[in-house]
């Protein structure tokens, strides 16, 4: 039982960091409906960022987030208005699927030419060892649990922050339907633009808990949780800010129990199946909307 | 007007260009002339590729300049058989087509032997020319199986499978390691880590050794080892075998530390380059032991004079590959005096006897063994492992 509930915690402590990873993702699609699949890669530019401030320039862990997240908010909202901004409405949502894709790759490799392909190693900004159980056989890591506290703050600031203010009533509306929310004088490529800011600002504080917690950190990092968080958010359903935690937290916990009980070697097709069934059995998500096709 | 300008521009980029294509054409050339050393009458020509520019480049540039040790202190030496060599090297960039290319080039320029090409893929088509023209062929670092697979190939370096068998040998020989519960942890999506893994299970259970837990990962999903680690951890292994590269290894160690698992950890050459990782918290390595065939800090003569050379010509210290390279120039010296080869013999009959003189031969005094090596007909090389241990941030030879 003690040995289940090991891999258990290892399985929340994945998840959550996917589950982090998935609110930018979900937050960005159900508003501007566009999948940004350079998402993992603003991540990996975040963790530069922070890797800088705090190992050469010897700046303080928060203050280095801080920093970070500016200029994640900035590139978030520079690779909006040059890349996707011009596709918007003109052309098919393909096209703006495919630049977030080209986006991604010019980044990787803007980074390659900066930073290099060797691996830097990341010191953690969670400096807390966090709690043993049972004797000090079940350990729960520092890292997993500030960053589920995180990932919560994060749902819950928000949720309020789309629910009470007046921006986030627009990006509501926006969501709902562009043309009218511009009919009723909202300025819709002001509220897309936001919403990049503040799910790039969120690649910042998800690449510091993805960095701390799998200290490894090259060019690639950001690609393949960006792509499980990606799955995480399916599975939650996309849209939906709540879905992208459950989602998040679910698939790693899957993942984990996956690689003990069943293969390491079958682990991920077994992630990617997930995506698969869900798409054809509950297109929507666990949480998702049900949208009604009007004929 | 504007058209007569932009045509003229034109004209002078394609004469830069041009110009700009013989500077680089004739820089390697130059380079090989001034290398190949006073040729008055008959020399061997030998010839070498690997990639000296691109991503590989620090392998390719390393085995360039240790066979220019090699051959200069031989030419200096009053070279084989009293025929002097000339040696010239061309850049693969780490790519079969450019490799072939190469080898053609080396040919036109009168090669009697190649020692290469240095990275794998590129090795295996240029052995499809080398069998074709019976050109003898020695690859210094070339670990993939099919390398060699022609009579007319040798290699230098240990292959893949060997290594694990190689490692297999030495835990079963080593007192203090023998008697471990091993685990291993292993990247099922590279030959270099599957071909380790498979030939060390095959040896380990050959030999009894009580290997415990085995699981992989993929490169795509080699960020989390909590789960393989635990797994190690609860069946109760004590050395963890870690036939991967340094990267992964890297984080390995700092989660088995984070969960408070400390086994034995052994690794093989992938591992070499742990302590470069940036940032990396070198006393986490402390203890790992590696299976490499050369170590830069050994403290032998030969090893400490082909270092201080090395430096004073590149300025970093060799890579195992550059060992690698400078053993191979030694061993065709050693094979060409036991067989009385003279360069006015044809490329042909030279083959044969290197062919012939390769499984004969114990080539002692080396960089990348303790003891001698010895080569079987299937062109794959004898030879003992040195194992290296961690120490003070440190490679050093372990017992």
């Amino acid at each position: 039982m003690l040995n289940f509930l090991t891999y258990f915690v290892n399985g929340i402590s994945l998840g959550s960091i996917y589950a982090i990873i998935a609110l930018g993702y979900t937050m960005v699609y159900g508003i501007a409906k566009m999948l940004n699949f350079a998402h993992g890669d603003v991540i990996m530019i975040g963790s530069y960022i922070i890797y800088t401030s705090m190992v050469t320039w010897g700046l303080d862990p928060l203050l280095s987030i801080v920093i970070a997240a500016a200029g994640c908010t900035v590139l978030g909202i520079v690779t909006e208005k040059v890349a996707y901004k011009p596709l918007r409405g003109a052309a098919s949502s393909l096209a703006v699927l495919i630049t977030a894709i080209g986006v991604s790759y010019l980044l990787q490799n803007l980074a390659l030419l900066i930073f290099t392909a060797n691996p830097k190693s990341f010191s953690s900004v969670v400096s807390w060892d966090g709690i043993s159980l049972a004797g000090g056989e079940l350990k729960i890591q520092g890292v997993t649990i500030i960053t589920i506290i995180t990932s919560l703050i994060v749902l819950l600031a928000l949720q309020t922050f789309i629910k009470k203010t007046k921006q986030g009533q627009a990006m509501v509306a926006v969501s709902e339907d562009k043309g009218a929310a511009a009919l009723m004088g909202i300025n819709v490529n002001k509220t897309i633009s936001l919403t990049f800011a503040i799910g790039s600002g969120l690649a910042a504080i998800a690449g510091a808990l993805l960095c701390s917690a799998y200290p490894n950190l090259t060019p690639y990092t950001g690609a393949m949780p960006g792509i499980k968080a990606f799955v995480a958010a399916v599975l939650g359903g996309i849209g939906s800010i709540p879905g992208a935690m459950i989602g998040g937290l679910l698939l790693g916990i899957i993942e984990s129990l996956s690689k003990r009980y069943i293969s390491t070697q079958l682990s991920d097709a077994i992630v990617f199946s997930i995506l698969i069934i869900v798409l054809l059995v509950r297109p929507t998500g666990l949480l998702g909307k049900k949208v009604q096709e009007k004929v | 007007m504007k058209k007569r300008v932009l045509s003229a521009m034109l004209a002078a980029s394609m004469a830069v260009s041009v110009l700009a294509g013989c500077a680089t054409g004739t820089a390697p050339a130059a380079q090989g002339e001034a290398a190949s050393g006073s040729s008055g009458g008959e020399a061997f020509k030998i010839g070498g590729i690997g990639p000296t520019t691109g991503a590989a480049a620090i392998y390719g540039s390393d085995v360039r300049d240790a066979m220019q040790i090699a051959v200069d202190e031989i030419n200096a030496d009053g070279g084989i058989n009293g025929y002097q060599i000339e040696y010239k090297f061309e850049d693969d960039e780490h790519n079969a087509e450019k490799a072939v290319n190469a080898y053609n080039t080396l040919k036109d320029w009168g090669m009697q032997m190649l020692i290469g090409t240095v990275t794998s893929a590129p090795c295996i088509a240029v052995s499809e020319k080398t069998k074709e023209d019976n050109m003898f062929q020695l690859t210094p670092s070339g670990t993939a199986v099919n390398c060699v697979q022609y009579d007319n190939a040798f290699r230098l370096c240990f292959s893949d499978p060997n290594q694990g068998s190689a490692s297999a040998d030495y835990i079963a020989g080593n007192d203090s390691l023998k008697g471990s519960k091993i685990a291993i942890i292993y990247d099922s999506s590279i030959e270099y880590s599957t071909g380790i893994h498979d030939s060390f299970v095959a040896r380990a259970s050959e030999l009894s050794l009580d290997v415990v837990s085995d699981t992989s990962f993929t490169t795509d999903s080699n960020t989390d080892f909590t789960v393989q680690l635990q797994s190690s951890k609860d069946a109760g292994a004590d050395l963890l075998f870690l036939p991967i590269y340094y990267q992964e290894a890297s984080l390995i160690l700092q989660q088995a530390d984070s969960m408070g698992y400390a086994p034995v950890f052994f690794g093989v050459d992938g591992m070499d380059g742990i302590l470069g990782v940036e940032n990396f918290d070198t006393s986490l390595a402390e203890g790992v032991y590696l299976l490499t065939p050369f170590s830069a800090t050994a403290q032998d003569e030969l090893t400490v004079n082909f270092v201080k050379k090395f430096k004073e010509m590149t300025g970093h210290i060799p890579n195992q590959f550059g060992a690698d390279a400078y053993d191979a120039v030694y061993a065709v010296k050693a094979v060409c005096e036991a067989q009385n080869v003279a360069p006015s013999q044809s490329v042909s009959d030279i083959c044969e006897a290197m062919k012939k003189g390769m499984t004969e031969i114990e080539l002692g005094n080396v960089l990348t063994s303790p003891t001698s090596i010895t080569w079987t007909a299937e062109g794959e090389p004898n030879k003992d492992p040195r194992a290296v241990i961690i120490k003070n941030s440190e490679y050093v030879l372990a017992e």
